[in-house]
């Protein structure tokens, strides 16, 4: 029952991070800070991989869909969809796990194996409250953001790859992505973002804050921050997606 | 005064504190001397809830401390200042901005008057024009002073400090004893002190207790401390051939 133990804590801690702040304006001078480190510091990696991703999405789109029945702007919009529903906040959500959780995990891991987390608590400060909320206030507030991004760099990195090799043409592509919209997909993939927000930046602030120990165990800290961020993302996409959208 | 009453701590089976009592004076400065590992650094935790005690009681001017609710725990804290044995500054800040911080939480001060304060407290350690580095480039005894300076920034009614004067040279060290010794008396505060230096014995042991094999094991003052027959505490006192030649 070792993982419900787990399970019993994070939830405890959880509860922890959201007591009353001692101070408000110093909260909010960290979440802005948190905002710049955990967010605009991801951009380039986003727009990185949005833009491949996209290209790489409407290549096989084009190779896949040869059949004369099926019209050729259904290359655009099935890119789109696919960037909509799953890639950007799926993906890059995995990927900011991997970025932003082992940051966040290592920083509190080392805060706690050098007493500044004890130093904290002396002056009568929430060491939870005061480390770990303004990152997912942050993480929540900015990833909306980074995701609807992404889904631009990424359709736009589609037609790129499209035109740029001649599988289709910008005028088909774009009616593509114009066609059958589903204002709702957007809503879906929004509140997706949220919760993965959430989930990555909660995970990771508990398994650096009950690190235990020296150097090493803030490495295996980190470790684990990003890989059970990693499972729950997986985990609550599926909960989410037979939630919002049977 | 802060009274601790027949506690106990173990780690693992292994007992580090065994039924420990004393009492820490107000306006004196109280220190706790014993070897390396004996359980001095865990005695001061447990003094400020850091660690949890088995067995027990402390008390902070007859309020309860080891069964205080969390809220009126984290009130009494504003009131603790705390030096720890690695420093713990805050590694994302600078100087200035870690001695700044518990101000900046609890007070309503302008940022003018908190940075007076702060290079106020700066001065008394022998600090300057460090305000602007972050603390991974000071030298381990820069970050120690850095660290009680953030300590008193408050003006506590209790501070703790543990092994202040470890990694510093003999005359800062002394600087950094006759200013817990003063400030102590000049507020009028209780202050607890860890040390296996037998300079800040003599210099500023108002009230000494001795930790050995998880026992309190003896207490006194620096005018005691060298008349003392039990034999523990003076291989302990004279283990050096300062302190023995002090002796003859
Ligand atoms: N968190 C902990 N978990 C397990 N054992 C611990 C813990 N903290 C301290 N101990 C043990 O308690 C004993 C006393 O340690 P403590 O740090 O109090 O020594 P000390 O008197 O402060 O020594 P020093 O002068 O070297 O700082 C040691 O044997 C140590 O291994
Ligand atoms: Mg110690």
């Amino acid at each position: 029952m070792y993982w419900l133990r787990e399970l019993g804590q994070y939830l405890l801690l959880v509860k922890e991070i959201f007591k009353k702040p001692e101070n408000q304006k110093i909260y909010l001078r960290q979440i802005t800070f948190e905002m710049d480190k955990l967010g605009l510091e991801s951009l380039g990696i986003v727009a990185i991989i949005s833009v491949f991703m996209g290209a790489v999405l409407c290549i096989q789109m084009a190779f896949n869909i040869t059949h004369p029945l099926i019209p050729a702007y259904t290359i655009g919009l099935s890119v789109r969809e696919s960037v909509v529903l799953e890639f950007s906040p799926t993906i890059i959500s995995l990927i900011l796990a991997g970025k932003v959780g082992s940051r966040i995990a290592s920083e509190i891991g080392t805060m706690r194996v050098t007493e500044q987390i004890d130093a904290l608590e002396i002056m009568g400060i929430n060491p939870a409250t005061f480390l770990i909320f303004p990152k997912i206030a942050a993480m929540v507030l900015i990833n909306p953001v980074l995701i609807v991004f992404s889904m631009f760099l990424a359709i736009g990195g589609g037609w790129a790859a499209g035109v740029a090799t001649g599988l289709v043409s910008s005028n088909t592509y774009i009616y593509g992505i114009q066609s059958f919209f589903i204002p709702f997909n957007i809503f879906y993939a929004l509140i997706k973002t949220v919760v993965f927000a959430f989930l990555i930046a909660s995970i990771s602030g508990y398994h650096g804050f009950m690190t235990r120990g020296g150097a090493l165990e803030v490495g295996t800290a980190s470790t684990r921050g990003v890989v059970y961020s990693s499972i729950m993302i997986i985990f609550f996409n599926l909960i989410l997606t037979q939630l919002l959208l049977t | 005064m802060i009274e601790a009453r027949n506690i106990c701590k173990s780690f693992g089976g292994s007992m580090v504190l065994d039924d420990v009592s004393v009492t820490f004076e107000r306006g004196k400065t109280n220190l706790i001397i014993g070897a390396s590992g004996s359980g001095k650094t865990v005695l001061m935790k447990c003094l400020v809830g850091l660690f949890k005690i088995e067995q027990g009681k402390i008390l902070y001017d007859e309020r309860i401390f080891s069964a205080m609710p969390s809220s009126e725990l984290k009130e009494l804290r504003r009131e603790i200042g705390m030096l720890f044995q690695g420093g713990a500054l805050f590694d994302s800040m600078t100087v200035e901005q870690n001695v700044i911080f518990p101000l900046s939480m609890f007070t309503r001060l302008s940022l003018s008057d908190r940075r007076d304060r702060a290079n106020f407290c700066l001065q008394r350690v022998n600090l300057e024009n460090v305000n602007h580095m972050y603390p991974a480039v000071l030298s381990g005894g820069m970050k120690k002073r850095v660290a009680i300076a953030r300590a008193i920034s408050m003006n506590p009614k209790y501070l703790f400090c543990d092994e202040p004067n470890s990694g510093l040279d003999p005359q800062t060290a002394n600087v950094i004893d006759r200013l817990i010794s003063e400030i102590t008396q000049e507020y009028q505060m209780t202050t607890v002190v860890n040390t296996h230096d037998m300079n800040s014995v003599l210099e500023i042991g108002d009230k000494v207790a001795f930790i050995y094999k998880a026992k309190l094991w003896w207490e006194g003052n620096k005018e005691e401390i060298l008349e003392s027959d039990n034999p523990e505490l003076k291989e302990f006192v004279f283990a050096t051939e300062l302190t023995r030649r002090l002796k003859q």
